[in-house]
């Protein structure tokens, strides 16, 4: 009994390891593929000197925030102060366990897993508000302050968007709902959900035009201005981290998961994961693509294009799939 | 038609992706960074790098210091003591120059009437202390002698213009 | 045994993060033992099988109920020695108000009997394969659809309750109209004029809005527009 049980840990230990190596690989390179994408949109060349192509340049990275010194302001709250970091980058590796990378390949296959990764991307939000408060700095807090607000906003057209994916389900179940997309990835029939989803992530990472919570040219860095070395080491590879993961779910929920785009031949002889991480990378390279092209929202504009054109928006198309499902008969289980 | 058209516009992100075309567009094109420390750009004979000062083919230093720069640095980054020397000519003692404090403006090169404060093509020469900034008469003179042969050129080239 | 020993870490980690909520002396650290709190209670959920509370909680309750308690909580300025000055005199009478309120509730649950049928009473029967989701709501929009629609209704009239409540309207705001902002085109707000040398600003008749001289009349630079209010004399770009 006891042995059984130390067998289930250990094997989940492993498992979890073989899901956040990769992920921690790909975050790395990912800071470097941003560099480098940024650089070409705007006729430079990025960081190319550290090995070939700059491809050591993440590992470099990595060794000058670790050997540099972590400083705990004056007048900060010392435990939370270390804690921000420290959640934000739990919270993103925690969130992998219900990602399926191919046919039933996730470490926990449970479910509610939408939910489990809704609940997740909501919680980000306290690794910022904690920090920003603890560093005792008038930034910080702007920063926390304008993050607090503006995840809060985007979760609940994210939130319409999410029930609308899965009126076409019909599970909260990640598996099902890549398998619900055999015939047609509902990037298709759902193309303004989609649209707004992808928006809602940018403002729930926290990235490019909706990068107000750090706001470099007027609030400093926001809530990261305190922090150095390592723990800000961690809000770096908590941002990358989640940004993989919105565009993994947004692989999952709308551009089918580890499905190849056409189902014959040439398509199916790559493996599922391949097609997965290949969707996964498309995401991301929108995710700079975005950052590249447009400026910064200002607050109030933020706030407009949450409340008043992403929830009407998405409430409506809710309200349409359903009627729409309802009138021809194709609402999934056994309730149409 | 108009208000139909813009507002066909607003819905399908017209303006969004256009911009996002012609990052994609750049992003294809051909780099303009030169890559730095292996390539460098090109420099014209007039760039105000670091100071030098120069001396006669025969050797002798020209800077007779009549204190005309010392006079005109907007910054006072130059200072200048001198003293009769033992065949009588007039010669520096102290020939100083702050380079933190220095603009490189180009007036000291300019006022000189025997082109011996010169401002070389030189612009790497940075340091990892702040006293290694505070230049000294043996520092400029050194850097004279090592960029002689650029800096007659140089001043060759721009003579029509002076 | 571990499914116990779990349970006995989240109950004593809830139950002791709910007395530092309470005793906390910062609020914010209040609020982030609450959150606590809520988490070991959905653990709990989970450990009771009912997966979907469990999550729901932690996106509502947590992730968004939370989150502004916090926003909220961390802007307040508050003087916990001029808070804590009457508590010597008010003592005695909160006291006595807790422990009434105490003996209540124990004489309650102390006579409150769990019917040896209650299994059995089952309102909404759940069959056995549903998952937690279906079953909960298969319950909520059939037997209890009209409690439901109360309750939605309720935060509805909450909803405007607040909006009414921090409304402001604001005559002398500006607002941004970024329809207007973003239609205009350059003939709406430029007009060429032919100046001729020695010609003054009188003789063309441009004269600034409010201010037009009674003998002049003043050239219609900018084609039909709204009355000019006082917004825009004071030269707001997108005004004119």
């Amino acid at each position: 009994m006891f042995w059984q049980d130390v067998t289930t840990l250990s094997l989940t230990v492993l498992e979890a390891l073989a899901i956040l190596v990769p992920v921690l690989l790909c975050v790395a390179y990912a800071t470097y593929a941003e560099r480098r994408v940024l650089a070409a949109m705007q006729s430079r060349k990025g960081p190319n000197v550290v090995g070939a192509f700059g491809l050591m340049q993440p590992f470099a990275d990595a060794a000058k925030m670790l050997l540099k010194e972590t400083i705990i302001p004056a007048g900060a709250n010392r435990a939370l102060f270390l804690a921000g970091p420290m959640l934000t980058f739990i919270l993103a590796m925690v969130a992998w366990a219900v990602i399926p990378v191919n046919n039933h390949w996730a470490v926990a296959d449970i479910n509610v897993g939408i939910l489990y990764l809704f609940a997740i991307s909501s919680l980000g939000v306290y690794g910022i508000i904690i920090a920003g408060w603890a560093s005792n700095s008038k930034y910080a807090f702007l920063g926390a302050l304008r993050s607090a607000a503006q995840m809060v906003s985007y979760e609940v057209s994210m939130g319409f968007v999410i029930v609308c994916v899965l009126l076409c389900v019909g599970s909260l179940n990640l598996n099902d709902i890549v398998l619900a997309q055999k015939t047609i990835w509902f990037c298709v029939p759902l193309f303004p959900m989609f649209v707004i989803f992808f928006i809602s992530t940018l403002a729930e990472t926290g990235r490019a035009p909706f990068d107000l919570p750090e706001g470099e040219s007027e609030i400093v860095a926001g809530f990261f201005v305190e922090y150095s070395s390592m723990s800000f080491g961690l809000f770096f590879l908590g941002e990358y981290a989640n940004m993989f993961l919105m565009s993994s779910l947004t692989t999952i929920l709308f551009l089918g998961g580890w499905l190849s785009p056409l189902p014959f031949a040439p398509f199916t002889w790559v493996p599922g994961p391949i097609w997965f991480l290949l969707k996964v990378f498309l995401c991301i390279f929108m995710f700079f693509w975005v950052r590249a092209t447009f400026p910064r929202y200002r607050y109030d504009q933020l706030m407009r294009l949450g409340w008043k054109v992403f929830l009407p928006i998405s409430l409506f198309w809710l309200v349409l799939t359903a009627s729409f499902l309802f009138a021809f008969h194709l609402l999934p289980h056994k309730l149409a | 038609m108009a208000r139909l058209d813009r507002a066909a516009r607003s819905l399908f992100l017209a303006e969004l992706l256009a911009g996002m075309r012609l990052t994609l567009k750049y992003m294809l094109k051909p780099k303009v960074t030169i890559n730095y420390p292996y390539e460098k750009g090109p420099m014209s004979p007039r760039f105000r790098g670091e100071h030098a000062l120069r001396r006669y083919p025969n050797g002798e230093e020209r800077c007779i210091a009549c204190k005309l720069c010392e006079a005109i640095c907007p910054a006072l980054a130059i200072t200048i003591e001198s003293e009769p020397r033992a065949d009588g000519s007039r010669r520096t003692t102290r020939y100083d120059i702050d380079m933190t404090k220095c603009i490189y403006c180009g007036l000291c090169e300019e006022a000189c009437p025997v082109d011996a404060i010169v401002e070389g093509p030189n612009f790497e020469f940075s340091t990892e202390t702040r006293e290694e900034l505070m230049y000294n008469k043996d520092k400029l003179l050194e850097n004279g002698d090592r960029w002689e042969p650029l800096l007659a050129k140089r001043l060759e080239l721009d003579a029509p213009y002076r | 045994m571990l499914i116990t020993a779990v349970f006995w870490i989240f109950a004593t980690i809830l139950v002791v993060s709910a007395a530092l909520v309470v005793s906390a002396r910062n609020p914010v650290h209040s609020v982030l033992f609450l959150i606590l709190c809520f988490f070991n209670a959905a653990g709990l959920f989970l450990l009771a099988g009912a997966e979907f509370l469990a999550l729901i909680l932690v996106v509502v309750y947590v992730g968004a109920v939370a989150v502004l308690f916090l926003f909220v909580v961390m802007m307040l300025d508050v003087n916990f020695t001029q808070l804590r000055e009457g508590v010597q005199r008010y003592a005695p009478v909160g006291a006595t108000i807790g422990v009434v309120l105490l003996a209540e509730l124990l004489m309650t649950f102390g006579g409150v009997r769990v019917a040896p049928s209650l299994a059995t009473l089952h309102v909404a029967p759940i069959a056995a394969q549903t998952s937690n989701t279906e079953a909960l709501g298969l319950v909520l929009y059939t037997h209890y659809v009209l409690a439901f629609q109360l309750s939605g209704l309720v935060l509805l009239v909450a909803m405007i309750g607040a909006i009414v409540l921090t409304l402001r309207d604001k005559p002398r705001a500006r607002r941004q109209s970024i329809a207007r902002q973003t239609t205009r085109e350059v003939g709406d707000t430029l007009l060429m004029v032919d100046v001729r040398p020695g010609q003054t600003m009188a003789e063309l008749g441009i004269f600034r809005p409010l201010t037009t001289l009674p003998q002049a009349p003043a050239l219609d630079l900018i084609g039909p527009t709204p009355p000019v209010s006082a917004d825009d004399a004071t030269g707001r770009g997108d005004a004119a």
